[in-house]
């Protein structure tokens, strides 16, 4: 028996690697090595029903504890990696232990990013990636009356909408000129921003934090680039994450920033490591493109599991995402990068649209409102270009169904 | 706990305890039980936990909301009267003996 695959992460990533990787026929030892103390769980709850009190911890796991056992894949929970030391073909752990392996697989995610923030260390700061940081925001929030979230993404505006819906007073601190920058195109953004005005929340973009003021070790407000301190007994900072790359980049794998640049069977520059999910990049043109999502790493690592059992398969190219605000539920399929024409389907004052993005005529990626049928079908869309026109696509009565099963 | 009959597309039948309150996906996810995706993780956003409910059970069931009847009409397997999402379904003490199949495909 050789010394098996070793894989270092172990949520959505990681866990697809350990089950497809067995589901292809990977018969060697698997160590999915996690620096959580928690078993592998979902994640998307922590930012809204778990807030809200609706879904409990019992809900989370991702599989359940005998299942690993079935599966003969062992669990090494609550350790970081330090480093991987790839002539002696071992991971070397922060508590000093070390694991061979004959393949290895980075799921090292990302974290949270950062901002070096005088105050950032007082009490009732907070960030949320994990389900330890979902139960210490969860107990903030209790008794909490303000609070103001730095960084207008979805995670911040997720938390904005638990915030809002439990009674509390919330402002959003976004540093560009508009909500969700990097991850919406500007007309679904400015659908999101209104509706978080119409719920009482405050939308302040243009605007950052300078310092976080407190008393005693508690946050008491976040002083501003506008001259404005705004009160606080609670601040999420939620400023996007950065991939937990640098063991990777310390071994000498092909990186891109921190970020482990893989094909799309999940393959690195070295033979016998893969990567998938937060932690990987893949190249398009002279640039790289970096996910952060579910559907990114339970596919990429369904492709990487697959490439370890010698069947590899390369992941779907179209991306989709989705994110629950109030009783919105957002869905973006495709990338809308570049495009230079979009229509609306629907009526935006219904809160039930969708948004269909064209780049030189071809549809590149559509957002959903409280369509989720309509999600499905614009994935199948985008997979094929050329099969709707904008004229079609805003058209109510063009059917859907016929053109994306055609 | 209820007892929920998982039935493979091949027919082979696997019966899994599911604690009351706790989704027929869960159920399925959280033992291993193949067949069901759920790559969305029950937030009602990629109807891939699709299963045809035995009819003897069908009435017995909630009825589907209007989001989840708007993806079971865009599944990947064919859409039966039977067809529901399993993270839509939640295990209640009497729904104990539940049958459901999972279709051919999810995705």
């Amino acid at each position: 028996m050789s010394d098996g695959l070793v894989i270092l992460g172990a949520s959505y990533a990681g866990v697809q690697i350990a089950v497809s990787a067995r589901e292809h026929g990977y018969g060697e030892p698997i160590l999915l090595i996690g620096d959580e103390a928690d078993a592998p769980y979902h994640r998307p709850p922590l930012s809204k029903g778990y807030l809200a009190g609706k879904v409990e911890e019992d809900a989370l796991p991702l599989r359940a504890p005998g299942f690993y056992a079935e599966q003969r894949i062992a669990l090494h929970l609550g350790t970081p990696a330090a480093a991987v030391d790839r002539r002696g073909r071992a991971v070397v752990l922060a508590d000093g232990s070390r694991h061979r392996f004959d393949r290895l697989a980075f799921a090292t995610g990302s974290r949270a990013r950062a901002i070096p923030l005088s105050g950032a260390d007082l009490g009732g700061v907070l960030s949320l990636r994990s389900l330890a940081d979902a139960r210490r925001l969860r107990a903030a929030m209790e008794g909490a009356a303000c609070a103001v979230i730095i960084g207008g993404g979805y995670i911040g505006l997720e938390v904005a909408s638990s915030l809002v819906l439990a009674g509390c007073r919330v402002a959003v601190l976004e540093a560009s000129d508009r909500l969700l920058s990097r991850a919406a195109a500007p007309p679904l953004a400015a659908f999101v921003e209104a509706a978080h005005r119409a719920r009482g929340a405050q939308i302040v973009t243009g605007v950052q934090a300078v310092r976080i003021a407190g008393q005693d070790g508690r946050v008491e407000a976040v002083e501003c680039t506008d001259g404005m301190s705004r009160p606080a007994d609670l601040v999420l900072i939620a400023a996007g994450a950065v991939p937990n790359g640098e063991i990777a980049v310390s071994a000498g794998l092909g990186c891109d920033q921190a970020a482990i640049i893989v094909d799309a069977c999940g393959r690195t520059n070295e033979p016998e490591v893969v990567a998938a999910g937060d932690c990987a990049c893949i190249r398009q043109g002279a640039a790289v493109l970096r996910l952060e999502s579910i559907q990114n790493a339970t596919d990429g690592g369904r492709a990487a599991g697959r490439t370890l059992a010698g069947r590899p398969g390369a992941a779907p190219v179209v991306p989709w995402f989705w994110s629950d605000q109030y009783d919105m539920k957002l869905q973006m399929a495709g990338l809308p990068t570049g495009y230079d024409r979009h229509v609306v389907r629907g009526r935006m004052e219904d809160g039930r649209f969708a948004i269909y993005y064209f780049r030189a005529g071809t549809l590149i990626a559509v957002d959903t409102v409280n369509r989720p049928g309509e999600h499905l079908q614009a994935r199948k869309l985008v997979a094929t270009p050329g099969r709707i026109t904008p004229e079609a696509a805003a058209d109510e009565g063009t059917d859907l169904r016929a053109l994306a099963g055609a | 706990m209820p007892d929920v009959i998982y039935v493979a597309h091949d027919g082979s039948e696997r019966r899994v305890d599911v604690p009351a309150g706790r989704s027929v996906m869960l159920g399925a996810i959280q033992n291993g039980v193949r067949g069901i995706e759920a790559e969305c993780g029950g937030c009602l956003a990629c109807a891939t936990c699709h299963v045809y409910v035995d009819p003897a059970w069908l009435d017995r069931l909630p009825p589907a909301g209007e989001d989840e009847e708007d993806m079971l009409e865009n599944t990947a397997a064919e859409r039966r009267p039977n067809s529901r999402l399993s993270c839509q379904i939640t295990v209640e003490a009497d729904l104990d003996g539940l049958r459901v199949a999972m279709p051919e495909t999810q995705g």
